[in-house]
């Protein structure tokens, strides 16, 4: 059985609930869907774990991203399966008991399916055999989780809780991801076999500090471990089967899974011990003593949880096998009787409608049953003999008595350790004596309580009945899976150790006594104690969180306002001044050691070049002369059409010549509409930064192009040039690119001329525009629209224009022309009929929709292209023949040429949507001007 | 020869820049256009300068003919760009009622 399955059938799972709901399937049924895939998972997990049994460990891969290391790679080893037996188990328990303590109105099927979403990357993460895959998991579950205890999304307190979560966890999985890859960096893979067989080597680096507290960032917010567990209590807002899953066996333990998983890696050190020790304690006294304060019972059960978990942290940093051993052994203890005291409380609030301990009490003679069992798990969570919580704390305080790194101070640990459980005793007394004892319950939302529905106390009997046989046969119930589980974490052979619940007259059995004792007395105690809790002063994690979530928004806005502030220059400002440091740093005259020889300069290209630098300037100077502008730039237009055609590439110049045309008119058309006036508003300060800029990156620029051009050049073109004519059928080889070499490109480019003319189209519509009524020197428009002369002459060109554009377009393949060309001839030819005549002489001629041609030959096009599928050859293959045609001679067809005619229509087609409906827009305006 | 080419296409980029800095739609499309000239002078220089070196075939020797095809289509596409700039620039005139494009409307005036 693949265990990539076994992570996957949870996430199909979550597929079910929804789906049954949507179905309207009764509330079981809903139930029953969710714990479907559950269940079918922890059936396949039979065989594998018989073979972990036997000491194998269960290995499978698939390839996703080897570039970046990551792999699919899962691994079953006894760790593994101690975590994935709790997930799956407790997971089932949990999905049963939401079945009873969810109401009717709320939506199950979305609660089952984060859960089931959360459970699969609960199993992912504890079955990763790759470091990488690991983090995505745990990421995962982050996320997963901040679905489950924001579920009950219309209550402020349950987004504030999740938010709080998701940023404190998310954070660490952040500083996670940083240490593995400092770990993959040192390992030199990311897979967890070798980074668990390179402990030394990754100890011995010199990262190792940097990678340590990396990883116990992440695992230190992961599991609420102190300074980072404020958000533990605020995640109660969640529905209390997401906090008996979430915080029992799961989400909390992931982090404490990973202190195991990496203890091979990462424990032994002075380092180490300093770290996850200090940070254990602090938890463990922190949480127990703020969960004998708390009133609400789930509050309790939360500082309780974060109280052991640090007490799992503790043990895990005292650097001895044992102690990791004993750690394993809570981590499952701590699974059973937390969940069960979570869904206790479940029920409790289910029955009465509030948490408050000031007002639960008494609770015994209504519900007895629900108070045998939760007062049983209680007493684990206490450590009381006969149950399993006494055995792991009492291997606990015995390891505290082991630790000698602190020397003389070596006493604090296990002072620590027994305060922590007289807290522990103190708290769990609470939860019993208040609750179910202690007088009448004080005015409860529902009274008086009942037992809750059969089946709710299902799972509660199960797990207390795990508690219980734990504790009294220890060696018969778990022995095997914790040594399987220990062997797995210490990564090699088991410690010497006994589970059992005598050991004889000894230290730790003193401490547990003090334990117990102490704590009845520190609870007798609580009035006194409440009392001077009340005096101190109020800290709520959830506001300073909130204030300092505020004021990082603030923050954000603030700089984001300065940064953004609408204007479209200081952007391009920003960016070109990037592109001017990056020129700035790497170029320099240095940059020109080419060794190509330059062509000879003569006047005319001399007088040429000046023309356009001269041009170019003016229109950078008198852009405001808008006019003149539009013809300076019109002249540099002319000069680059002419460079090209003095550089052999007659082509291009063709094709500028035309383009310069229409894009006169395009701006002429521009400065009609917009304001004639540009005004003088750039201070000096801009139009310095402005003349730097345009200098240095014009400047550098040059530089490269000049350094370009006096290099030696290798090219790919030897290709093109020899197989123009053989293989594409035509000698004129920038043509035979286009349309056939590289056809599907240009395929791409009439595209993109077709959605920008429709994009033109979208702008133009609707488009409410008044012309100035003069130019910028105050001078009224000409009313004279079609001088006649310009209409005489025009009239008879356009037969001639369309033969010429015919003859460029047909030679194109073996002489300079070709669709684009023709195309563009054609558009000229068509505007000056518009300008001359004006639009509504032309439309009455011609259609005036050019959509439709734009479309036809996009279609045209991409049908040549399809043609060739039926001769079962790759898209756009073109093919040609010569053919005898009487009179014509010798003549050439290629489908090609079919594929330029699209070219042709598309670019007549786009030009003139273009320009048609900016004219069209002049004609409205004259007709508002007229009426 | 090759080094007037590398002035015009400096000068080319140098006002395109400038330009594209200003205020106003005008100006920028101006520049948008003497940048695109620059640019596509520049792909064209990658494959050297040649003289009577046309890329036909069967006429002696020929310059790179790639440079020239993807300059082609540059061209029209840089086209079809500044139509599209030239009529959002109108229709931002015919929203906003203003061809300011620095954000910042109030400033300046006329001077």
């Amino acid at each position: 059985m693949n265990l990539a399955i076994l992570v996957l059938l949870p996430f199909l799972g979550a597929v079910l609930p929804p789906l049954a709901e949507r179905l309207r399937a009764p509330r079981t049924l809903l139930a029953l869907s969710a714990a479907l895939m559950p269940a079918l998972a922890l059936v396949l997990l039979i065989t594998p774990a018989g073979q972990v049994f036997d000491g194998q460990t269960v290995r499978n891969s698939l390839s996703w991203m080897p570039s970046l290391g990551l792999a699919l790679a899962f691994r079953l080893d006894g760790l593994a399966l101690l975590f994935a037996l709790l997930v799956l188990g407790i997971g089932l328990l949990v999905i049963l008991y939401a079945r009873y303590y969810l109401s009717a109105k709320e939506k199950a099927g979305r609660f089952y399916a984060f859960l089931l979403l959360f459970m699969g990357a609960m199993l992912g993460v504890v079955t990763s055999d790759n470091l990488l895959l690991l983090v995505l998991f745990w990421e995962l579950t982050s996320l997963s989780s901040f679905l489950l205890i924001g579920f009950w999304s219309h209550q402020s307190a349950a987004r504030k809780g999740a938010r709080m979560a998701l940023t404190v966890t998310g954070m660490g999985g952040l500083a996670l991801l940083a240490g593995v890859l400092l770990i993959g960096q040192v390992v030199g893979s990311y897979s967890l076999d070798q980074a668990l067989a390179s402990g030394d080597l990754i100890r011995a680096s010199g990262l190792y500090p940097l990678i340590l507290v990396l990883v116990l960032l992440g695992i230190f917010t992961k599991s609420a471990q102190f300074p980072f567990h404020f958000w533990l209590p605020h995640a109660m807002a969640a529905p209390t089967p997401v906090s008996a899953y979430l915080h029992s066996a799961t989400m909390v333990k992931a982090g404490v899974f990973l202190l195991a998983r990496f203890y091979p890696m990462l424990a032994g050190t002075d380092l180490w011990f300093d770290l996850v020790t200090l940070a254990g304690m602090a938890t463990l006294l922190w949480g127990a003593a703020a969960a004998l304060f708390q009133h609400d019972l789930k509050g309790l059960l939360a500082y309780s949880t974060i109280s052991h978990l640090g007490l799992i942290t503790l043990l895990f940093g005292l650097n001895t096998e044992l102690a990791a051993v004993a750690a394993v052994f809570h981590i499952i203890n701590h699974a059973t009787f937390k969940a069960s005291l979570f869904m206790a409380a479940g029920i409790i609030d289910h029955e009465t409608g509030t948490r408050d301990m000031r007002r639960i009490n008494g609770l015994w003679k209504y519900m007895p049953y629900t108070a045998v069992l939760a007062m049983v798990a209680s007493a684990a969570m206490a450590g009381v003999p006969l149950l399993n919580g006494f055995l792991s704390k009492e291997m606990f305080f015995a390891e505290t008595l082991q630790s000698g790194r602190l020397g003389a101070m070596s006493w604090v640990l296990p002072l620590g350790a027994t305060l922590g459980g007289v807290f522990s005793v103190a708290y769990s007394a609470r939860f019993i004596h208040d609750v179910f004892f202690n007088g009448e319950p004080v005015n409860l939302p529902r009274f008086p309580p009942h037992e809750p529905p059969r089946y709710m106390k299902v799972p509660v009997e199960i797990l207390v009945a795990l508690c219980v046989a734990v504790g009294v046969l220890p060696s018969i119930t778990v022995a095997g899976l914790l040594a399987v589980a220990g062997r797995a974490t210490l990564g090699g052979e088991l410690p010497d150790y006994h589970l059992s619940i005598w050991h004889g007259f000894n230290i730790p059995l003193l401490m547990s006594v003090v334990a117990l004792v102490g704590g009845v007395a520190v609870y007798s105690l609580r009035r006194w104690l409440f009392a001077q809790y009340d005096r101190l002063p109020a800290i709520n994690a959830n506001l300073i969180f909130e204030g300092r979530v505020q004021a990082l928004v603030r923050a954000a806005t603030a700089l984001g306002g300065a940064l953004r502030n609408g204007s479209l220059q200081s952007y391009a400002a920003w960016l070109l001044a990037l592109v001017a440091l990056v020129l700035l740093v790497h170029l320099s005259p240095a940059v020109i050691d080419g060794t190509r020889s330059m062509l000879p300069l003569d006047g005319v290209a001399l007088l040429a070049g000046t023309m356009l630098v001269v041009a170019a300037v003016i229109t950078a100077v008198l852009h405001r002369h808008r006019m003149t502008a539009i013809m300076s730039v019109s002249v540099v237009g002319l000069v680059v059409s002419l460079t090209f055609v003095r550089l052999s590439a007659p082509d291009l110049a063709l094709t500028q010549l035309s383009v310069e045309v229409v894009t006169v008119l395009l701006l002429m058309l521009a400065m009609y509409f917009l304001p004639v006036r540009t005004h003088m508003e750039s201070g000096a300060l801009r139009v310095t930064r402005d003349l730097v800029l345009a200098v240095v990156i014009g400047g550098g620029v040059g530089l490269m192009a000049f350094a370009m051009m006096t290099s030696d050049l290798q090219s790919i073109s030897g290709y093109f040039l020899d197989n123009a004519k053989p293989g594409g059928g035509g000698t004129n080889v920038v043509n035979v690119i286009l349309v056939d070499f590289r056809g599907f490109d240009t395929f791409g480019e009439i595209t993109v001329l077709g959605i920008a003319a429709m994009g033109i189209y979208a702008l133009l519509r609707d488009l409410d525009l008044l012309s100035a009524p003069s130019d910028s020197m105050g001078r009224p428009w000409a009313r004279d629209a079609h001088p006649l002369v310009l209409v005489t002459i025009s009239r008879p060109l356009l037969p001639l224009a369309l033969l010429i554009s015919v003859y460029i377009f047909l030679r194109g393949h073996n002489l300079p022309g070709g669709g684009f060309i023709a195309g563009l001839i054609t558009s000229v030819a068509l505007l000056l009929q518009y300008v001359a005549s004006g639009v509504e002489w032309v439309h009455r001629r011609m259609p005036g929709d050019y959509h439709p041609v734009v479309a036809v030959g996009l279609l045209l096009a991409g049908i040549t292209g399809l043609g060739s599928w039926f001769f079962g050859h790759p898209f756009l293959t073109s093919t040609f023949d010569h053919v005898h045609w009487p009179l014509v001679g010798e003549f050439e067809l290629a489908s090609a040429m079919l594929f330029d005619t699209g070219v042709f229509l598309t670019v007549v087609g786009a030009t003139l949507l273009m320009l048609a409906n900016l004219g069209k827009l002049s004609l409205l305006d004259d007709k508002k001007g007229g009426a | 020869m090759e080094a007037m080419v590398a002035i015009m296409i400096a000068v080319l980029v140098g006002t395109g820049v400038y330009l594209v800095l200003r205020a106003r739609t005008f100006p920028v499309i101006l520049g948008i256009t003497l940048l695109s000239y620059g640019v596509n002078l520049f792909v064209f220089a990658s494959g050297r300068l040649a003289l009577d070196q046309a890329p036909i075939v069967g006429g002696g020797p020929s310059t790179d003919p790639l440079p020239q095809a993807l300059v082609l289509t540059a061209i029209v596409i840089g086209f079809a760009m500044t139509a599209f700039l030239v009529v959002l620039a109108l229709r931002g005139q015919g929203e906003t009622g203003t061809d300011h494009v620095d954000g910042d409307a109030d400033e300046g005036g006329e001077r």
